[in-house]
């Protein structure tokens, strides 16, 4: 069938499969290689995206569901009014190893600092706990998360 | 990896997926996903069509009516770790499913319907006393937790049924809740769970009671046993321990990864006091 899902502002039009699953139709039809296929099984929350500004796994969520409604990926980050601090925060306090959980951890900064924009460690931690870093670099995962949260929001 | 092919329909009203759910076989209702799609993807499920509700309006009520809490079809688990309505079990269970991700797709009413012994909701439902609303071509039909849960994976829906709703009672007197659950990492499935549910009279005493275990029977398990221990009596140490002795009998658990059968039976005895514990102390304070 065919579906329009706005990915970062631009609307892609693509006839697909019902199948299709987002990030399937995120990396292969969008081409934007972003967002990653960890585990896909719904466990480790490397294909995090936000749909409608709301972070989900897009591993399990298949992309017709997502017709007519807006997803953002990594690449897209810069234009949320919390992106270029999480991005600067992640590199400053060394908030990634490998980088693999990165694009997802900084989306959910994103949704975090929205909702909550001067958040506790513990809150950090519990809007982080469905992400899974291989590295277990979580300390800076946090250090950055919170450092972005003190920058104020380009407006 | 990604499911077997499947015809879908984006459903608009409940007629509308009632009637769509009805025309084939092995055809399924797609909510929140977050059970159906991981099954689907390792071909556990092979539906021939899904049915998608999430379009269809007015699902996602999360309100109290005529002293119930309603929570609609459409209602998220996050929606139900926000709201100031949720209570007792309800509230402390929450925050305990899966993982936050998950927790902002999957809903309430397909994880009462999925009825998976490990999964919390309907632990919390039966120690509450809720009902599940279908609706049918025929219109609706209230059915107790107790009877809706039948099986592993199966409830008491005919095929052409489809949950519009949970019902939980609101105790209007002074009550408690709560829900204890031993996880090994956030987003797995309980090791062991409980779900307590206390409301005293005016003199203090237990006037209901009730006790739901997950994850260690073939089905959510109400210890209707331990639920005759405590009504009549004062709270206290001394009764609690008698329901936890009554649950850890009813479990049934199974060795597996997650520990011994033995090992699970004390985890069960042990969080059903203070499951009891933590629903008697805010039954007291409420």
């Amino acid at each position: 069938m065919q579906i329009t899902v706005s990915v970062n502002g631009s609307e892609h039009t693509h006839d697909v499969e019902p199948r299709l699953l987002l990030v399937d139709f995120i990396r292969t039809r969008a081409a934007l290689t972003g967002t990653h296929i960890g585990c896909d099984t719904t466990s480790c929350g490397a294909c995090t995206v936000l749909l409608d500004g709301t972070p989900v796994k897009s591993c399990t969520v298949l992309a017709v569901q997502a017709d007519g409604r807006a997803v953002m990926t990594v690449e897209g980050l810069d234009s949320h009014a919390g992106g270029p601090a999480i991005k600067a925060a992640f590199k400053e306090h060394h908030g990634l190893q490998c980088g693999f959980c990165t694009p997802a951890m900084m989306l959910v900064a994103a949704a975090l600092l929205e909702e909550h924009p001067d958040p506790s460690d513990d809150d950090v931690r519990w809007a982080i706990s469905g992400n899974i870093c291989r590295c277990t670099g979580y300390m800076n995962i946090v250090t950055a998360i919170r450092a972005a949260a003190a920058v104020p929001a380009a407006s | 990896m990604f499911p077997a092919r499947f015809d879908y329909v984006a459903a608009r009203t409940v007629e509308e997926a009632i009637a769509a759910k009805a025309t084939g076989d092995e055809t399924r209702f797609l909510a929140g996903g977050q059970s159906l799609i991981p099954m689907m993807k390792t071909r556990l499920a092979v539906p021939a069509k899904l049915v998608d509700i999430n379009r269809i309006p007015d699902l996602d009520g999360l309100e109290r009516v005529d002293g119930h809490l309603r929570v609609g079809a459409l209602v998220r688990h996050a929606q139900i770790v926000q709201s100031d309505l949720a209570f007792g079990a309800i509230a402390s269970a929450a925050p305990w499913i899966s993982d936050p991700l998950v927790r902002n797709l999957g809903t309430m009413c397909g994880s009462v319907a999925h009825c998976d012994p490990e999964g919390d909701w309907n632990s919390v439902l039966l120690a509450t006393g809720a009902d599940v609303v279908a609706r049918g071509p025929n219109g609706e039909r209230v059915i107790s937790i107790t009877e809706f849960v039948v099986d592993l994976f199966t409830n008491a829906l005919a095929d052409d049924e489809m949950v519009t709703e949970v019902r939980i009672p609101m105790p209007s007197g002074r009550a408690g809740g709560s829900y204890q659950k031993l996880e090994r990492k956030v987003g797995d499935y309980a090791t062991v769970a409980v779900a307590a549910h206390l409301e005293l009279d005016a003199d203090g005493a237990i006037s209901k009671a009730g006790v739901a275990l997950t994850a260690v029977a073939p089905v959510n398990r109400k210890v209707n046993a331990a639920e005759e221990v405590l009504v009549g009596s004062q709270p206290g140490d001394a009764v609690f321990a008698e329901a936890a002795e009554v649950a850890a009998h009813a479990a049934e658990p199974r060795d597996d990864v997650r520990g011994t059968s033995d090992w699970k039976r004390n985890v069960v005895r042990v969080f059903t006091r203070r499951a009891l514990a933590a629903a008697a102390a805010q039954a007291q304070g409420s």
